[in-house]
């Protein structure tokens, strides 16, 4: 046992469960403080809200007696899987960029040129199954382009749109030096920006639902949607398309990348060491810029696959905050130390607190903000997550400084001169 | 006379683990007032742990530590400070923005009403620095002044804060051959004073210069202590290594052929200052010879390295590497045309410290169809190939192939860069400083790995700092002075002394000469 708590990949995966682990009970704790000072919630609605927190996913909501139930709930699981595709991606952008020794918080505003981009295309070129009204309001009856043509188009135009994104400030960094974190930040409200004035000047505002203001079409309207491919059979009730599996797709696909070409040797060298990496003759300036646009790329995709799922409506007007999904992916890839195939799993995760936000909200007094006070002190605590593994492995991390051998010492103290 | 000195230090029996093994075992150790004690060790011997034990960086688990015949407890550096112990590290710990007083004083400053008062710190830092002759600019910035200086800087922190023991940490490593003369001189005069030192390196014919007596470590264990007079460079190296040593490389005549690379008028700009760094550098290494540029660090040599291996561009000038030329060629072009560089820097370009060494050993290589397969690296072809070259170099570590760079030791992370430029078998091999901070054992057997490759037809660049690596190994000297080369000279027809004249540029070939 305690080898095991010394390697190094259990004491990562448990630095992340304590992350969570804390964020939850610090959850529980303010559904508490709310619940006593709030004379409208009894103590069994704060028993409530705290099961619901915790376990939200689970809740079938509540049977004759009034009491919650809980249980298999194919409409919540579906629902997560729709609402982790987006976070998957991020997660994995933020994760790459890190693994090459960048921290890419510019995610936000390569998902809003993803979504734009698709947006236009998925929206513009006219598809033989578009809604009758929308062909004709557009002036395209008769189109005759297939609609999973536009849809792969789309999704290209997105994923292009977010690398391209990326890539500026990987030059930026390339070549002139430019710390990325300063560049992404403005690149992400150049983004925002951009993408309120582009749709404002567009003919895409939503104008058949006339409740709707400030939003554009759903692909739908244009017949351009993410095939179910049976999900919603196995999920009945929920938002899930085959979007979820694309991202598991991509995850495993930089996984691959990552850890077992070439390209993923000379990117990983450069986050590492750029100056060993161009010893080595490895091109340093081109991977930096690479390694940025790959992370754009994925990031792009987040927004592409969200708003192809045809029921998903982008608001535009006004555009004044960037997206939460963005930045989530932060934590995502913290809480899965930047290993891709985790990043499925803490993209489902946090994805699963908004699931239980939105029982907390349906079932009891509380609102689903409670939730995101726990997304928050998770995040916090992901951003520790290395000191954590420094305190969790205690004894066994002072093994690993001092020698393992006589002929470490020495090497140990180089390190220290560092 | 010292034999009736009463011991100022005693660390006795001193044990230290380390979960799975023993860094010190039953170590003692015991300094005498006044006199220079050397510890000798090789790297990883335990030198640093022991130094650490009674710096209070670590806590011993056996054994105590006696001041004055007084046992005491050091629980961290604060107490061993109170103790008048002090430590001039290895890598100085100054801040380069401050003046050299402001440096001196830093943590012990005298403050009049909360306002800072360094009237008396100016004088007595000025008395400190006449007593022992250690001159320093008290009011020029840190990052102004040579290495040297900053040394006396450090020396001056000890003695300003009234230290009676003095611990040097490989003071030598990074110092000309001149300023190790005038340290060594200094540090006479501090024992002189009554000042005890010790004095931690692997640098026999220091230890033989200065010391009094010997401690020397091998592998986490004591293994005796001497009296310098009584011993020899041999002795003490069998006593560190465990085995006879080869101090002087045995070598046989070169037969050097054709030219394998040429350097015409290379010119390369100075990255720091607004002038060349290398002015118009020319000279040609051919197949079957250890050419060697000498010098004192900065007058080049690392521009000039940086220029030939593309590093750096040169402004002007030619460099040809088996008749083509490769000036502005990018560096994998340069290593195609058959070039291959143990790099100054292990740290900075050697090694990705955070790779395996299996990845290590491949970071020139992977690209090439033996490790990869339309991108994809084998993985299998890599493990065998880094465990060829562990088990042919001997590259001790941890974990073997998949053990992690920074873990390894000095010596082996070297050996692991050398195992891996000289596999490639490439015509032209630069070496620069190969054997830096590394011990006897390790010296010698980097010296023969490249003798081999030149009796194998390979040209071998060395840029070294030290003087008996130039001496010994090199079939020409190029001497290097303020960005030229100002003598080619054999070494078997010129002496230290006269090599040391051309280094410090008192002496020049050329214009000079003939005129």
């Amino acid at each position: 046992m305690s080898k095991f708590l010394k390697s190094d990949g259990a004491r990562t995966v448990m630095a992340s469960l304590l992350s969570i682990l804390i964020g939850l009970a610090a959850g529980g704790v303010i559904i508490l403080l709310v619940g006593l000072s709030n004379p409208d919630l009894s103590i069994k609605s704060i028993w409530e809200g705290i099961r619901l927190a915790c376990f939200g996913l689970f809740s079938t909501g509540r049977n004759a007696a009034g009491n919650l139930s809980f249980g298999f709930n194919p409409t919540s699981i579906g629902n997560l899987l729709f609402r982790a595709t987006p976070l998957i991606m991020t997660g994995l952008s933020v994760a790459l960029a890190y693994k090459t020794g960048l921290f890419n918080i510019g995610a936000p505003g390569q998902y809003l040129m993803g979504t734009m981009t698709t947006l236009f295309i998925a929206l513009s070129i006219p598809s033989s199954s578009a809604n009758p009204a929308f062909a004709e309001l557009m002036g395209t009856t008769g189109a005759a382009t297939p609609a999973w043509l536009v849809w792969v188009l789309a999704f290209l135009g997105g994923m292009i749109a977010g690398a391209v994104w990326g890539a500026i400030p990987g030059m930026l960094k390339a070549l002139l030096n430019i710390n990325e974190v300063l560049a992404c930040i403005m690149t992400n409200w150049i983004a925002a920006n951009l993408v309120t004035w582009a749709f404002d000047s567009s003919m895409l505002k939503n104008s058949i639902e006339n409740s709707k203001l400030g939003y554009i079409y759903k692909t739908s309207f244009n017949g351009v949607e993410t095939a179910k491919l049976g999900l919603d059979k196995v999920f009945p009730g929920s938002q899930v398309n085959a979007g979820i599996l694309v991202a598991i797709a991509f995850a495993v696909l930089v996984y691959i990348l990552m850890n077992k070409t070439t390209l993923g040797y000379e990117l990983k060298a450069c986050g590492a060491n750029r100056f060993a990496a161009r010893y080595a003759g490895i091109r340093d300036k081109r991977n930096i810029v690479l390694s940025m646009a790959l992370a754009g790329g994925l990031a792009g995709v987040g927004g592409s696959l969200y708003y192809l799922a045809g029921n998903t409506e982008f608001f535009w007007s006004t555009y004044q905050s960037l997206p939460a999904v963005g930045f989530n992916g932060i934590p995502v890839a913290l809480l899965a130390a930047s290993n891709p195939i985790a990043v499925i799993f803490s993209g489902a995760f946090l994805s699963m607190l908004d699931i239980c936000g939105q029982q907390l909200t349906a079932l009891t007094g509380y609102n689903e903000y409670i939730t995101d006070v726990i997304i928050a002190v998770i995040v916090y605590l992901s951003a520790f997550a290395l000191l954590m593994k420094t305190l969790l492995g205690g004894r066994a991390k002072k093994a690993a400084a001092a020698p393992s051998e006589p002929a470490k010492a020495e090497a140990g103290k180089e390190k220290v001169a560092q | 006379m010292e034999q009736t000195q009463p011991y100022v230090i005693e660390m006795l029996h001193i044990t230290k683990e380390f979960p799975g093994i023993k860094a010190n075992d039953d170590i003692t150790l015991q300094l005498r007032k006044g006199e220079i004690h050397a510890l000798l060790g090789e790297n990883g011997a335990g030198k640093s742990t022991l130094m650490s034990v009674l710096f209070g960086l670590y806590q011993p688990d056996q054994g105590v530590i006696k001041k004055d015949g007084q046992e005491v407890k050091i629980n961290n550096p604060n107490d061993a400070t109170a103790l008048h112990i002090g430590m001039v590290h290895q890598h100085f710990k100054l801040i380069e923005v401050f003046t050299v007083l402001d440096n001196i004083i830093l943590g012990a400053e005298d403050t009049k009403a909360g306002f800072l008062s360094k009237k008396a710190a100016r004088k007595k830092v000025s008395e400190l620095s006449e007593r022992y002759g250690l001159k320093v600019d008290l009011d020029a910035k840190v990052e102004d002044i040579t290495v040297g200086m900053q040394q006396r800087v450090e020396i001056l922190k000890m003695l300003y804060r009234d230290n009676e023991v003095l611990i040097f940490d490989e003071p030598t490593a990074v110092l000309t051959p001149q300023e190790i003369d005038e340290l060594m001189k200094i540090m006479k005069g501090l024992a002189a004073e009554g000042k005890s030192i010790l004095f931690i390196t692997h640098k026999l014919n220091e230890i033989m210069a200065v010391s009094d007596r010997v401690s020397v470590l091998r592998k986490g264990r004591y293994i005796g202590t001497v009296d310098t007079a009584a011993t020899t460079q041999q002795e003490l190296s069998r006593m560190m290594v465990g085995r006879d040593v080869q101090l002087v490389v045995e070598k046989e005549e070169p037969h050097p052929t054709d030219a394998v690379m040429k350097v015409n008028n290379l010119h390369v700009r100075s990255k720091l200052y607004h002038h060349d760094a290398v002015k118009g550098v020319s000279f040609d290494v051919r197949a079957g010879e250890i050419v060697c540029i000498a010098g004192i660090d900065g007058n080049g040599q690392s521009e000039l390295v940086s220029a030939i291996t593309g590093l750096e561009k040169a402004s002007e000038g030619t460099v040809t590497l088996m008749g083509k030329d490769i000036t502005h060629a990018s560096i994998r072009a340069r290593s195609a045309a058959g070039m291959s560089h143990i790099p100054e820097d292990r740290h900075k370009h050697g090694l990705v410290l955070d790779y395996t060494l299996e990845q290590n050993m491949v970071l020139q290589r992977y690209f090439e169809p033996e490790f990869q397969n339309l991108g994809f690296i084998k993985f299998g072809a890599v493990r065998d190939y880094a465990e060829k070259l562990i088990d042919q170099f001997d590259v001790r570590s941890g974990q073997g192939p998949v053990t992690i760079a920074r873990s390894m030791s000095g010596g082996n992370q070297q050996k692991a860069i050398i195992a891996r430029e000289i596999d490639r078998g490439l015509p032209l091999i630069i070496a620069c400083q190969p054997t830096r901070g590394l011990d006897v054992g390790a010296i010698e057997y980097i010296h023969k790995q490249l003798v081999n490759l030149r009796d194998a037809g390979k040209a071998v660049l060395l840029v070294s700092l030290e003087l008996d690596e130039v001496m010994n190994l090199s079939d020409r000297i190029l001497v290097m002075y303020e960005g030229e080369i100002v003598g080619e000279l054999d070494p078997k027809k010129t002496t230290v002394e006269e090599l040391g004249l051309y280094m410090a540029g008192a002496k020049r070939q050329g214009k000079e000469a003939t005129a």
